[in-house]
Parts: C-alpha cells; structure tokens; sequence
C-alpha cells in the first residue's frame, strides 16, 4: 500500500511544531482581517463556550498509524511512536468508574496498533459503556493477526466508525493513499460478513466522509443516498450511517492549504459560513478528550494543536467532572471549521 | 474599473439587493427553492447548473458550480460531461440550423 504522504515531524516540516500552527491561525496575513472565533461568538450572541455535562470520552490511542493521509489533523503515520500505555488506560478506566460519563469513542492513528488495544476494550465492555472505534478499515487486511477485528468488535458490541472519502477508488487513493479503496472495501466486505450494517443486527457501521480538498462538505443526507447506492451497486457493501466531517485548518490538512494557495480563501469560507445554530452544538461541550499521554483536551483538534484544557484537571489521573464543569473550552480560528455551514463533528453535521 | 471580472465579486452577489431590495429579495429565495432537494437531487441540480454556466460562460457560476458540485459529491468525470452536453446542444444548435440554410437554398436555387 502506497503512502499518500510522510508526516509533518519526519520531513521536519515547520507545520509539525504546534506553535507554528498556532501562529498561523493567530497573526498570518490571510487571516490578518477575520474575526477571532471567541469574538464571532460574541458577536453572533452564542457567548462564551462553557461544557454541559459529558457523555463522551474519547481517548487518542496514540498517533501509530498504518496510513499516512494527506489531510491527516493528527499527523499520524508508520513513523509515529506515541502511544497510550496500559498504565494511562487503567487511569482512563478508574475516571470513567468515578464518571457518569456513558460513551469511549477510541482514536488514532489506527488505535487497534496500540498492543494494549483489546485489552482496553475488553474492560471497556465489561463496564457495559458504549464503544466506539474509529477504524480505519485498511488495518483489518494489513496484517493477519487483525483480520479477526470484525470478530472481536461484534464480540464486544464495539460501534466501528470508518473514514471513506469516497465511493471510488481514485478519490479516495488521492487522499489515503494507494489501494486503500480496495482494501478498505475488503474490510467492509469482512464487517458485513459478521452482520455489521444490516438492518437489525445492532451491529453499526457509520462511515465517514471528508472533502478531498479546500471545499465544504455538502449536505450528509444526499451524499449518505449516493454513497449508499454507489457501495451497493458496485461493490455490494452496506453500512449504517454516513458522517460529513469538515476538514480543519491544522497539520496536513493545513499544509495542504498553505502549498495549494487555498488557506485564506478557506478560513475566509469557514468564518462566511459561521452558523450559530452549529456553534451551539459544538462537540467540545459534550466530550472530554485524552491524549496518548493522558493529558485532558477539550476535542482532539485542540489536542493536536497542544491546547489542553483550561483547567486544574488537566490529566486523566486528575480526572475530575466538578472541576472540568466550570472550565471554558479553549477555542483559535480553527474552530471555525466546527461551526461552518451545517456544522461539524465527530458524529457529523449538527444542524 | 480595472477588470470586467473580479473573483471577489462573486460573493458580493447578495449585494444587489442594496439598489433594489425587494426584487433582490424575491430573486434569492426563489433561487434558493430552485435548488433544495426535489424530483430532481441538489447533485443533479447542481450539474445542471455547471453545464447551463458553461453555456452562458459566466466565471462567475463557473467558479461557484465547479464548488458547489464538488461539495455535492460529482466526480470530475461527471462535471465534465456535464459541460460536453452543454457544449452538444450549443454546437448542435448553430449545426441544426443548418437545415434553414439548407431551406433557403432549396427555395431559392434552380
């Protein structure tokens, strides 16, 4: 399988140091007349953005990845090392029996690449909490000792949630790299063998659908009809729901903008495209975020910027929901692509 | 005026209101319906739209369709033949005149 790219830190790449990033989104020229996103709030009437209680924690398994995706906003990959230790896992595990908190959406990189993966979900399960995991599907093909994931997953009632930029094998290699469509379809094909995407299974497969470039993502009703016909009629593949995600202006997907000469028409298009209605259906206001490390973010996009929580309960093993209820969420331009056109998050549009 | 056309005017389209608010306000919500999801779908509207752009040759929907029919879902393969049929039924529409000419000079000929 043909990488679509190398990551930011191994090339050295400037964009890699989360400064930088911050820099561009703060003070570079094509940004230099926009709105801050707090003052857009402001302005708009939304306020300031204060958490309700949580329902979600996702945890970012670490940044090992068996892709390397052009657009990648954690910039994982091959080369990337950075992985949750069982230790950190158990202080995941002792918040989440101190929380009310119902729902672990697991991340990457290719979070099953974690050795301590199943062990996770194991407990996990035996917690009864709702399990989502965000697979990447090539993963299940890449090595023999992963093609009993589809298995493991229905075994554990395991929510799988799988990036498929398109419903077409030059689309989606462009983004993924080479041959990622064909065994992203393998994958599918191994998920709907063990009755994941058919109607009454409870076994729920949800893809997810990004723009192959400095574009909004259109509206996830239509595109979900067309994905759905198109997988069906030409490669006999199912799945449950189809998530549009927007693109966020940070690591590759960043580098992307800067090299391709779209960055100040994009976060022009983001802020044109603010939407109030969006803006207070933010993710960040219902989710608690853990990095490889254990540190507390409040969405993995802040995560990746190095903008932890604004809060004495910045780490999993001070895991405390009185304490991370009256933070408020840290935001930078960046945040525009949640709130843009019919909104963004990790579950989709949100209005 | 330096040029006729300015990529930044297409998002000042909403600015026609300013010399006629009420037919610009009736304009943009019939548009706006033209468009939402019906018999046909938004892609298919879409495509339509991108092929009519290339008919009238207006940068401005080019630009916009282009977008809007990537944000839609469109393939390029699809978008270009999009603009083939436009340009079947422009280049269709000088040839089957052709018959008129034909007429003239049947009626005028020996």
């Amino acid at each position: 399988m043909a990488l679509a790219t190398t990551s930011l830190l191994r090339r050295g790449s400037e964009l890699s140091d989360t400064q930088h990033q911050r820099a561009m989104l703060q003070v570079h020229p094509a940004v230099a007349t926009l709105p801050s996103f707090d003052g857009q709030l402001k302005q708009s009437g939304v306020g300031e953005l204060r958490p309700l209680t949580p329902i979600v924690l996702q945890i970012n398994l670490g940044k090992m990845c068996n892709q390397a995706c052009k657009h990648c906003h954690v910039d994982a990959g091959p080369d990337r090392t950075e992985i949750m230790s069982r230790e950190t896992m158990q202080k995941c595990l002792d918040a989440l029996d101190a929380s009310s908190i119902t729902t672990v959406d697991l991340t990457g990189g290719a979070p099953e690449m974690n050795p301590e993966f199943r062990w996770f979900v194991e407990q996990l399960h035996s917690r009864g909490l709702t399990i989502m995991v965000r697979c990447n599907l090539t993963i299940i093909v890449a090595n023999p000792k992963y093609h009993d994931l589809p298995d493991f997953y229905a075994k554990h009632g395991v929510h799988v949630v799988s990036s498929l930029p398109f419903y077409d094998a030059t689309y989606t290699d462009r983004q993924r790299g080479g041959g990622v469509f064909h065994d992203s379809i393998k994958a599918l094909r191994m998920l709907n063998n063990v009755g994941y995407g058919h109607e009454n299974t409870g076994r729920i497969i949800d893809l997810v659908y990004n723009p192959l470039g400095a574009l909004l993502p259109g509206p996830q009703a239509s595109l979900e009809k067309e994905f759905k016909r198109n997988l069906l009629d030409k490669h006999g593949v199912v799945f449950n729901s189809l998530h549009c995600i927007t693109n966020m202006p940070i690591s590759r997907f960043l580098e992307f903008l800067v090299n391709s000469g779209n960055y100040e028409r994009y976060m022009h298009t983001l802020v044109d495209a603010f939407n109030a209605d969006a803006a207070r259906g933010v993710m960040c206001r219902t989710t608690i975020s853990v990095g490889y490390d254990g540190r507390l973010y409040d969405c993995d996009f802040n995560q990746m910027l190095d903008m932890p929580v604004a809060s004495a309960s910045d780490h999993v093993s001070r895991f405390s929901m009185s304490e991370l209820a009256s933070r408020l969420i840290a935001t930078d331009r960046h945040c525009f692509g949640c709130t843009a056109g019919s909104g963004s998050s990790c579950g989709g549009q949100l209005a | 005026m330096s040029t006729y056309y300015d990529p930044a005017d297409l998002s000042k389209f909403g600015n026609i209101s300013a010399f006629q608010p009420e037919l610009a306000g009736k304009f943009f919500e019939w548009y706006g319906a033209v468009f939402a999801e019906g018999a046909l779908t938004q892609r298919e509207k879409s495509l339509i739209a991108l092929a009519v752009a290339h008919a009238v040759q207006c940068p401005y929907c080019i630009d916009a369709y282009t977008t809007d029919s990537l944000q839609k879902g469109a393939t390029e393969q699809m978008m270009m033949e999009a603009v083939h049929v436009a340009a079947a039924i422009r280049g269709g529409a000088s040839l089957v005149h052709g018959v008129q000419m034909m007429n003239k000079v049947n009626e005028v000929s020996m």
